[in-house]
């Protein structure tokens, strides 16, 4: 089991509910990938609008965990006021913290970002941070009360998978005990299983399965693929060489010459 | 009384916060709601008082990634 913030995951894949075909592909990619969180926001309701309860009731049903997120905000007091606002609707104080700096890029902005996960820390909030691959805004917002960091691999919804390996290998090895979640920019199964061979406690994604020809199979893959990547990099991988070593013993072999 | 709601604005009458969403046709518990950029947690719409020109956004459960 994934121990997650003291809370026992069947899996260490989180996985995003936007831009699905229809609700019951969502609800049934949700089942395939075997994910435990799920992630969720809030956005303005129509007067006399269902929408949202008829999506809040369907997670529901999936009994899964919620991750709401602060998608969008683009302001510490944004973020701030979204993560207050989806702790009372959700019931959970989990808050995927985004804090976006850039249209074009929708990079982080880690100086909100340290600013936000500071307050909402000290309000109480298990703060998991969209954040990018660098050091030192880690290192601030684990000062800031973060226990969990959510590096980039590439820009969200770009499925380029991870641009800067030697940059989440460094993140990996400068804190070995702080829970890392890859979030944004996963493309291929074979990206969530690289990410976690290299020792990454967990992946978040969206777009790679929502926007799949097939969101279900591409749910059920993605599921695999992380519990493939974990499984590995537990087993020890062997480390690569320049050199070529047979695999066949060489003693004992036969002379015909 | 004209407010702006969800960046719309509304001639009303409610002067509460609750008597507003009942106004607006809004009910339920998923709802989430703000008053000039703070929260206002449910148990307190109904002793919140909404002035001229506020700003008030109603928010609920949507997809997310």
């Amino acid at each position: 089991m994934f121990d997650l913030l003291g809370t026992k995951l069947a899996s260490r894949l989180l996985l995003g509910t936007a831009q699905y075909p229809s609700p019951a592909i969502l609800a049934d990619a949700v089942k395939a990938s075997g994910t435990s969180v799920v992630t969720v926001s809030l956005r303005r309701e129509m007067a006399g609008g269902k929408a949202g309860e008829k999506f809040w009731s369907l997670i529901r049903s999936l009994g899964v965990r919620v991750l709401p997120n602060t998608a969008g905000c683009h302001s510490v007091k944004e973020a701030v006021t979204t993560a207050k606002m989806a702790r009372e609707v959700f019931g959970t104080s989990w808050i995927k913290l985004e804090v976006i700096g850039n249209h074009d890029t929708l990079q982080p902005d880690v100086f909100g970002l340290v600013e936000a996960a500071r307050i909402l820390c000290e309000d109480g909030f298990s703060v998991f941070p969209y954040t990018t691959n660098d050091l030192v805004v880690a290192e601030r917002l684990l000062s800031a009360g973060c226990k969990v960091l959510m590096p980039w691999c590439a820009p969200i919804g770009s499925a380029l998978g991870p641009v800067n390996i030697m940059a989440l290998r460094s993140m990996r090895g400068h804190f070995p005990n702080v829970q890392l979640i890859v979030d944004a920019g996963l493309g291929r199964p074979s990206h969530a299983a690289t990410v976690m061979e290299l020792g990454f406690d967990a992946v978040l994604l969206n777009t790679a399965v929502a926007k799949a020809a097939d969101p279900v199979g591409m749910a059920r893959a993605f599921g695999k693929a992380v519990d493939a990547g974990r499984e590995a990099f537990c087993s020890g991988l062997v480390e690569p060489r320049d050199v070529a070593v047979p695999s066949t013993p060489t003693i004992g072999r036969a002379v015909f010459s | 009384m004209k407010l702006i709601v969800n960046g719309e604005a509304l001639e009303v009458e409610a002067t509460t916060l609750d008597a507003l969403l009942k106004e607006l046709d809004y009910e339920g518990g998923w709802l989430a709601t703000a008053l000039n950029g703070d929260v206002v947690p449910a148990a307190e719409r109904a002793e919140c008082r909404v002035n001229e020109g506020d700003r008030i956004e109603i928010l609920s459960p949507m997809q997310g990634g």
